[in-house]
């Protein structure tokens, strides 16, 4: 059997990994530089599409063509997401069941946006194998629905993989554990990402990973912590800065760059604080800057309802394992979110044990999918993952009501058959509404498809129609309905009325060729025009704040090396950039020193500008 | 086959979870589409389907509810559940109670509750969930014993006994839960079992 990776596709990150033969161990790839994570990320420029580090470059220069968190939107509806719209500064649209965005001058979806993350890593796999790759596992979080799969799959189809299994996060960390240090119990992974919220209750035995339970919120995770800090700190300028801001006509809330950066500076923020007691954080905003002293017990307070949150679903993991928190004996922590301290002592406190970490929590997912990897390759015969559905499936019958066939937490693969008939003498058309979901009402579940099956006219109560469900090792549902009592049974297999058609994803598989990612030479261009960019605004912006520091033949010099670097930067011309660059920081050596001086003296109303010119490359 | 005959165990309410268990294992290790992932697509789908049975047939003996609707619906000669009443009716012996909380449900719904209303129908609720436990325990303790143990003539009506007790748990899981939702709470304990 073929090479197959293992892929980790998350929020904030992405990863592939692999099994190394020799050692029987996973490893994650790194870039070329080194780096495991890729950032997932798509720039929309006009140059192609650049993925990663490099697109994480461009959130700031241009939000509304630099996607990032795609996984949020993956399989949504747009009621299902517009509330949180406002907090992304693409445009998101209405399509068919699903949702679109806007980006780089065309529409996109989301498992378009996936997929060039995938290739990005596809081709970071075949640079380090040398040989081309076609096979991959990827892991999505344990709670994401049909819907949501689907996508994730359609995403692997779009960058050229042959997805062979979906696996689901927190069970693919406990691969990665009991590979290393195969223990026997019953294990609760808790898995806080980026922007989902799992947790998994499982019995490892004899190299059977059985799960037992899971629960999750596909909606919870780092990014919200960012947006309550975000929402705080935008409080915090209007009331401290009010002045400044009419003065230098700034509406935050309205400008996507502005809170892009704040967005970015309050992630780092947080960041420091799960090492750190207490942290600065510094944006320069039009004629001044914002400093802000933040505490730990600041972020805590404000991210504390959030973390509580990830409790309720815990709880309910529990009760359908039918264990007490007592009962479990070892605590797996996954997902960059869980080194917030905070997260960690409440979790410490709900199963009244210290929680395991040794694993790197942004690698155990990719690890764990390389082992999922390795077993379906076949290296790997003595462990065996068995794992459930995490929602129940079922059909609507009469009053809008859900007729449950399989219940959540279900080993998979399961099927499960039941009768249905007729309520109308002569009905010749029966509708079919398959959904998923907890409740009770079919209004508040997930519609996952309608489908008609035609039969013959017989009198009501007559028709014995049976409905057979089928749930893959994915967890990807297929229907089918056969008319028995008519002997010439009809099936039907469902297709889905939300996602992408066979159709559609074959002519993204096309397009996908046409526009590919921008290729080295250009990307390498496009980075030169973002250091020049932003060499270019924090230099406009220390000239304006320190221009008397200087004599009038430095000022004529700077703007001189400025105007050039601005031809430059329009140019295709990447070694020309960087000298145009490199000339505009020499040029301003002795503004940021007397700035420098300037702000020590406390001449200037901020010392941020001499700053920037001193981190400056 | 039968679920009982998938794990080669005879078609009786009480087993035994440790060694279901390890059957399920054995038979899991053999089916599971993981090992059949290099063999032709028909018999990966065999595969597949297999594991399906076996999965399924794990699920419904392991938990005892499960077990005894399995088991009533095999000796009423159905392979399926039957579609249909996603609501159940309430049996003959709690109608007089249950026309009580519906009428104070019926008034929750219509507009907010006071304080008095709430605490009265969380006393309920909590009385139910009370009642509930009992019946379950009924179910996997006395009834089971009894259906275990009958003999040719006395297995109607130790039949009878065990799906009356099921319709009467049935009953009282869509009540609790609307209890709890008018009460604007989560039913604990009761959706797991819902099916």
């Amino acid at each position: 059997m073929s090479r197959i990776i293992g892929i980790d596709l998350g929020t904030t990150n992405s990863l592939v990994a692999y099994v190394d033969e020799a050692s029987g161990l996973p490893r994650v790839i790194p870039d070329d530089e080194g780096r495991a994570l890729l950032p997932s990320i798509v720039a929309f420029t006009p140059d192609g599409l650049v993925v990663g580090e490099a697109a994480r470059r461009q959130l700031a220069r241009r939000p509304a063509d630099t996607v990032y968190s795609i996984k949020r939107l993956m399989g949504r509806g747009y009621d299902d997401v517009k509330d949180e719209l406002r907090y992304l500064p693409f445009r998101v649209v209405p399509a068919d069941g699903t949702v679109k965005l806007v980006a780089g001058g065309r529409e996109v979806t989301p498992p378009e946006v996936s997929a060039a993350v995938l290739k990005a890593l596809k081709l970071r796999a075949e640079r380090h194998f040398g040989e081309p790759i076609e096979k991959a596992v990827i892991t999505v979080p344990a709670y994401f629905n049909d819907a949501q799969r689907q996508a994730t799959r359609d995403a692997g189809r779009i960058a050229g993989l042959d997805v062979v299994r979906i696996v689901n996060e927190p069970t693919a960390a406990s691969l990665a554990y009991g590979l290393q240090r195969l223990q026997q119990g019953v294990i609760a992974v808790y898995d806080l990402g980026g922007g989902t919220f799992d947790v998994s209750i499982l019995r490892v035995d004899d190299g059977v990973f059985e799960v037992l339970a899971t629960n999750g919120d596909t909606h919870l995770g780092g990014d919200d912590f960012d947006r309550v800090l975000v929402q705080w700190l935008l409080d915090d300028i209007q009331t401290r800065h009010h002045a400044e801001l009419a003065r230098d006509g700034l509406d935050l809330a309205g400008d996507a760059e502005i809170l892009q950066e704040l967005r970015l500076a309050a992630e780092a923020a947080k960041i420091r604080l799960s090492s750190e007691e207490r942290t600065t954080l510094t944006l320069p905003l039009g004629g001044f800057t914002y400093r802000r002293q933040l505490t730990r017990g600041d972020v805590d307070r404000l991210i504390e309802p959030l973390v509580t949150r990830t409790l309720g679903p815990c709880r309910r993991a529990l009760a359908d394992a039918g264990l007490q928190a007592a009962d479990i004996d070892q605590v797996v922590l996954v997902g960059g979110s869980t080194r917030v301290p905070l997260v960690r002592r409440r979790v410490e406190e709900l199963f009244g044990k210290t929680p395991h970490s040794q694993l790197n929590p942004d690698e155990v997912v990719a690890l764990g999918a390389a082992v999922q990897a390795y077993i379906l390759a076949g290296g790997i015969t003595s462990m065996l993952l068995l794992d459930v559905t995490p929602l129940s499936l079922g059909i609507e019958s009469l009053g809008g009501i859900v007729n449950v066939l399989i219940s959540r937490n279900t080993t998979i693969p399961t099927s499960a058959r039941e009768m249905f008939t007729t309520s109308v003498d002569g009905q010749t058309l029966v509708d079919l509404h398959v959904v998923q979901g907890e409740r009770e009402l079919v209004k508040d579940c997930r519609s996952l498809g309608r489908f008609e099956l035609r039969i013959d006219p017989m009198p009501a109560g007559m028709p014995k129609i049976e409905v057979t469900f089928l749930i893959d090792a994915n967890g990807i549902l297929q229907v089918q309905a056969k008319e028995q009592r008519s002997g010439k049974a009809a099936s039907i297999e469902v297709k889905p009325t939300y996602g992408l058609s066979e159709a559609e994803v074959e002519r993204m598989i096309e397009e996908s060729f046409t526009y590919a990612e921008a290729d080295v030479e250009t990307r390498l261009l496009i980075e030169a025009r973002n250091e020049a960019d932003t060499v270019l605004t924090h230099v406009t912006r220390a000239l304006r704040q320190g221009a008397t520091l200087v004599s009038a033949e430095e000022r004529v010099a700077i703007e001189t090396a400025l105007t050039a670097l601005r031809a430059a930067r329009d140019g295709v011309d990447r070694d020309r950039i960087h000298e145009a660059t490199t000339a505009v920081n020499r040029a301003t050596e002795r503004l940021a020193e007397a700035m420098m001086d300037a702000a020590l003296k406390g001449a200037l109303g901020s010392t941020r500008a001499a700053e920037l010119l001193k981190e400056r490359p | 086959m039968n679920f009982f005959e998938v794990f080669g165990l005879p078609r009786r309410l009480a087993i035994d979870v440790d060694e279901l268990q390890r059957r399920f294992y054995a038979l899991a290790r053999q089916t599971h589409p993981d090992f059949h992932q290099a063999a032709p697509p028909a018999e990966r789908v065999a595969a597949e389907e297999r594991a399906a049975v076996v999965n399924a047939a794990y699920r419904t003996l392991r938990d005892p509810l499960t077990r005894a609707e399995y088991l009533v619906r095999l000796e009423e000669g159905r392979t399926t559940r039957e579609g249909g009443e996603a609501r159940p009716a309430a049996p003959a012996s709690l109608l007089a109670e249950m026309f009580e909380i519906q009428e104070a449900l019926a008034e929750a719904k219509a507009g907010p509750l006071d304080e008095a209303g709430r605490a009265a129908l969380a006393a309920q609720r909590d009385a139910l969930q009370h009642r509930y436990a009992q019946e379950i325990d009924r179910v996997r303790g006395a009834l089971a014993a009894r259906w275990d143990a009958a003999t040719g003539a006395e297995r109607p009506a130790a039949l009878v006994a065990l799906k009356d007790a099921l319709a009467t748990l049935a009953y009282l899981r869509t009540v609790i839960t609307d209890l709890s939702d008018a009460l604007g709470e989560e039913a604990s304990g009761v959706a797991h079992h819902r099916h």
